[in-house]
């Protein structure tokens, strides 16, 4: 039992409990799952310049998902750092020996140290990566009504057209990214 | 409590499964292997089944309450198709969405502070220009 919550668990096992989560919100109070929506809350608990798109109740709309957001912190603390896998994460050999090429030296942990730490802020790689990269997340996200868990996920699984346009657009970004900029930017 | 709750859950399982790893994503739109493909289509299959049972059974919440589930607007394809390639651009670079940014935050990775403030400030940045954004 102890292994099973240290190792890593296959995608038969992770895929269906993130699943879950569509019909528990719904059941746990009509919710509709979607991470995304808790940085516009965010931005309307903070919104001093009265933009109408931030112009709404915030503690009521988003309260029980804010809340979720705290518990999804707690989650990553308990399950990433109190419950930590030692091993690096087994990629594929060749997205191993790519990234290599590319010019990633750090295999060990969730993700390449080299390429994310506070040192790499001051250089424009790491500022596109980070900064530009946190800006389009919240900007597409919110521009596409959705991200990962609100179309890929809750969209598709209730059939919405809208959500897999959103997600052939998340793949399409993600592939120009990953094969025309990062070679390029990674120096 | 019970959001919290379920939160923690997820949160857990976004790091155990992996998903929240640039590795993974990489791996994903490098087509090396399939455990996102797995991940994600396991749990839109899981979803899409837990949506028909509430629906045919007309299953209340907790509460008793009818539950509803608001569709998307289909009417708006250029939101979702310009919207979903900025988002996947965010995506690839920084390696997490919106869910793992807040999981990964957790286990310990601080520099994630700033692509958080970075889709704060993108999302910000939305609001702002919506009215003059196509849709």
């Amino acid at each position: 039992m102890f292994d099973f919550l240290i190792q890593p668990w296959p995608w038969y096992v992770g895929g269906p409990l993130i699943g879950l989560m569509v019909p528990l919100l719904l059941w746990l109070g009509g919710n509709k799952f979607g991470i995304s929506s808790n940085l516009r809350h965010l931005c309307s608990a903070c919104d001093v310049y009265r933009i109408d798109y931030f112009n709404y109740d915030w503690k009521d709309k988003g309260g029980w998902n804010l809340l979720f957001a705290v518990g999804v912190v707690i989650g990553g603390f308990l399950a990433g750092e109190i419950l930590e896998n030692p091993e690096p994460v087994a990629i594929a050999e060749n997205t191993r020996i790519t990234l290599q090429n590319i010019g990633v030296d750090q295999f060990q942990g969730l993700m390449p140290a080299d390429l994310f730490n506070w040192s790499v802020l001051g250089t424009p790689s790491g500022l596109t990566m980070l900064a530009l990269g946190g800006f389009l997340v919240g900007f597409g996200a919110r521009y596409a009504g959705g991200c990962t868990s609100g179309h890929a996920i809750t969209g598709i699984a209730n059939l919405q057209v809208g959500s897999l346009v959103a997600v052939i657009g998340f793949f399409v970004g993600g592939l120009i990214v990953t094969h025309w900029i990062l070679p390029w930017l990674i120096p | 409590m019970r959001y919290l709750l379920s939160g923690i859950f997820f949160g857990f399982v976004l790091i155990k499964s992996e998903v929240v790893s640039w590795f993974r994503i990489q791996e994903m739109f490098r087509f090396d292997a399939f455990h996102m493909y797995g991940v994600i289509g396991m749990a839109v299959l899981v979803a899409m089944l837990g949506i028909q049972i509430i629906k045919r059974g007309a299953i209340k919440d907790m509460n008793g309450n009818p539950i509803g589930i608001p569709p998307k607007d289909n009417s708006q394809m250029y939101r979702y198709s310009i919207g979903g390639l900025f988002f996947g651009l965010g995506w690839a670079l920084t390696g997490a969405c919106p869910g793992p940014l807040f999981a990964l935050l957790g286990s310990g990775w601080m520099i994630i502070a700033v692509p958080i403030v970075g889709a704060l400030v993108g999302t910000w940045t939305y609001g702002a220009l919506r009215e003059r954004l196509p849709h």
